[in-house]
């Protein structure tokens, strides 16, 4: 079996994350770049695929700058088989429709089984970005699941939202999403850690994969966070529980 | 040399990232309980920290003596303990790796190398210390195997191990006359001491090796008779290495909590940092621990390569570091006042388990033994 698994490049979400007020994009320079939380998850679930059949393959695909290939260095030290970078400079700026466009276009080439990617990204947090590609792929999208059974012929998952749970199948090929709720990221060892560079990993432009390069999406404007503002806080005179209780039901937490 | 490469980079930050998650948050409690974290030892032996410097054919990871240098940094600056503890168990891992046969590194390198077994070096005896070539455990041959009688002292993970690397006197000709043999847990007629109390190292168990009438067969005898003390020896050049960039981590990580305290602790109405006096003692830890990691990086190129002055690098390099991580975590006590006591700050316990450093592997008299000696030499 053949599972690709879309990591993305993010800054550390243990550091500070500053964007730029000119461009609206993430200021690169400001943090760290680690490989996002999820989309590491992500890949720990294909490579326990890997664990028990070795015959199974695992190739990364990331689009983003030259310094992505860190991150896909670290996938492929933790036990990837190969990976694919698009990479160009035409794609800075790129939206969510750009990106699906490339990464499904780069994901066509790889004939994979399963796309494995994360719910949703630390950064960004669009969350559409998954669904966007199985689109073009035209392939089911199992999302944001909390549990998966990775089969020969199919893989099934758990979905668990507040108004219930559900249980999804789909035959490959297929997309799965998944949650924080999946087991962390293993460590690299040091022989992956040397190993990897041994490791292929293909470089793919805009021009090679095709199509339009422009983002169809402008950001206007960036503004800042506001302050955190106090919070409502309610008086008893009498109906208090009913307002905690009114409260607490509108936001969906009871 | 100067510069890592981008290997070396990429192990520095997984051994810092696997320090900071697994050992970091529970260096504090397993110190106070005195608990021996074995399971964290074999999640490092998983990535390859068991056997840094063995030959890959029977599991080690093959990577270099600068690399292993490296890695004891970082696992100090999470646990000095526990980083000091990896490293014994490295040259223990290593000596059988390097002077074992084919067949007796079949039989031990792989386990030691995942840490599944652990291995405790047995040199030093209740009254034989810094003058190791007066020890006096013997080993007698009788028929195919030897029978060992005598009492090793101050043993790291006594009572833990899988197997003990012990010299013993296979004749009366001082350092000519020690032999090294691989004695397995269970053995009839080994047993250990009780726990010995410390000042500090207390995640790992020390205890005292006893051996009466231990036998073991012929074929696990390491090296020919005679040559024990070589392999020892040769055996401590890297553990003086390895303390050393423990001693280096230790004392990094204490610069690091004093940059920060100094910072934030406000007095006589301006952060502390801005006392040039204290501003001085952090520039003289800094100098002083970056010379030491300069020294530990020559004596690892050293070793690596195997030069004439190996012996010396790696003394100078053992005295430099150990006692440039010893006096940045006294000053880091210092600098953090009457915090710097208490627990909760970690700074006690890097001195604690830093004053040792400075005994053992070699005192750091001995060290300005072999140093002078080799001077005088000339």
């Amino acid at each position: 079996m053949k599972i690709a698994v879309l990591i993305k490049q993010v800054p550390d979400t243990a550091e500070e994350r500053i964007l730029d007020p000119g461009s609206g994009r993430v200021d690169r320079g400001a943090s760290d770049p680690v490989i996002d939380e999820i989309t590491e998850r992500a890949l720990e679930l294909a490579l326990a695929v890997k664990d028990q059949d070795k015959s199974t393959e695992v190739v990364v695909v990331s689009m983003g700058p030259a310094d992505t290939a860190k991150s896909i260095r670290k996938a492929l030290s933790m036990g990837a088989d190969s990976g694919i970078h698009v990479l160009d400079d035409l794609l800075a700026g790129a939206d969510l429709v750009l990106t699906a466009r490339m990464l499904a276009a780069a994901l066509r080439e790889t004939g994979a089984d399963l796309v494995i990617a994360g719910n949703e990204s630390t950064d960004g947090r669009a969350g559409m970005l998954p669904a966007m590609v199985a689109e073009h792929l035209s392939l089911p999208m199992l999302g944001s699941l909390v549990s998966a059974e990775i089969g020969s012929g199919s893989v099934s998952g758990r979905r668990q939202n507040e108004s219930g749970t559900q249980e999804v199948v789909a035959t490959y090929p297929a997309i799965i999403t998944v949650t924080e709720r999946f087991p962390e990221a293993r460590f690299p060892n040091f022989k992956g850690i040397l190993g990897a560079k041994r490791k292929p990993v293909e470089t793919l432009s805009a021009t090679e994969l095709g199509g339009e390069t422009r983002a169809a999406s402008t950001v206007l404007e960036v503004s800042k966070r506001p302050a955190r503002t106090a919070g409502a806080k309610i008086t008893d005179d009498g109906n208090a529980a009913a307002e905690l209780v009114d409260f607490l039901a509108s936001r969906r937490l009871i | 040399m100067f510069e890592l490469t981008e290997d070396q980079k990429a192990i520095v930050e997984m051994v810092a990232d696997f320090a900071a998650e697994n050992i970091a948050p529970y260096a504090a409690a397993w110190d106070r309980d005195h608990h021996f974290p074995v399971d964290v030892l074999a999640q490092a032996g998983e990535l390859g920290m068991g056997g840094i410097y063995v030959r890959e054919d029977f599991g080690g990871s093959g990577m270099s003596r600068l690399d292993a240098a490296l890695i004891f940094e970082e696992l100090s600056k999470a646990d000095p303990t526990i980083a000091a503890y990896i490293s014994i168990h490295n040259m223990v891992a290593w000596m059988i790796d390097r002077f074992g046969n084919d067949e007796q590194r079949a039989a031990w390198v792989p386990q030691l190398c995942t840490m599944e077994m652990l291995g405790s070096y047995c040199l030093t005896e209740p009254g034989v210390g810094s003058d190791a070539a007066a020890l006096s455990t013997r080993a007698v041959l009788d028929g195919d195997s030897y029978v060992l009688n005598g009492t090793k002292q101050f043993i790291s993970g006594a009572g833990t191990s899988g197997v003990y690397l012990v010299m013993a006197r296979t004749a009366d000709t001082g350092s000519a006359g020690i032999t090294a043999f691989l004695v397995p847990d269970g053995t009839e007629g080994l047993s250990f001491g009780a726990l010995e109390a410390k000042m500090g190292w207390n995640a790992q168990p020390t205890r005292q090796v006893v051996m009466e009438n231990v036998r073991i067969p012929v074929g696990n005898r390491l090296g020919e008779e005679g040559t024990g003390f070589g392999i020892a020896m040769k055996g401590l050049n890297g553990g003086r290495v390895n303390i050393g960039a423990c001693s280096v981590g230790g004392g990094q990580s204490a610069l690091d909590k004093s940059v920060a305290y100094l910072k934030e602790r406000e007095a006589f109405g301006k952060p502390l940092i801005g006392q040039q006096a204290l501003l001085f003692a952090i520039a003289d830890m800094e100098t002083e621990l970056e010379i030491a990691r300069t020294m530990i990086w020559r004596a690892a190129d050293a070793l690596e390569r195997g030069t004439a002055d190996t012996v010396r690098l790696c003394a100078m390099a053992k005295l430099v570091a150990t006692d440039a991580g010893f006096n940045a975590a006294n000053t880091a006590l210092q600098l953090h006042g009457g915090y710097g006591y208490l627990s909760e700050y970690g700074i006690e316990k890097i001195v604690r388990d830093l004053r040792v450093h400075q005994i053992l592997e070699g005192s750091n008299e001995i060290m300005r033994l072999v140093i002078g000696r080799l001077a005088v030499e000339k």
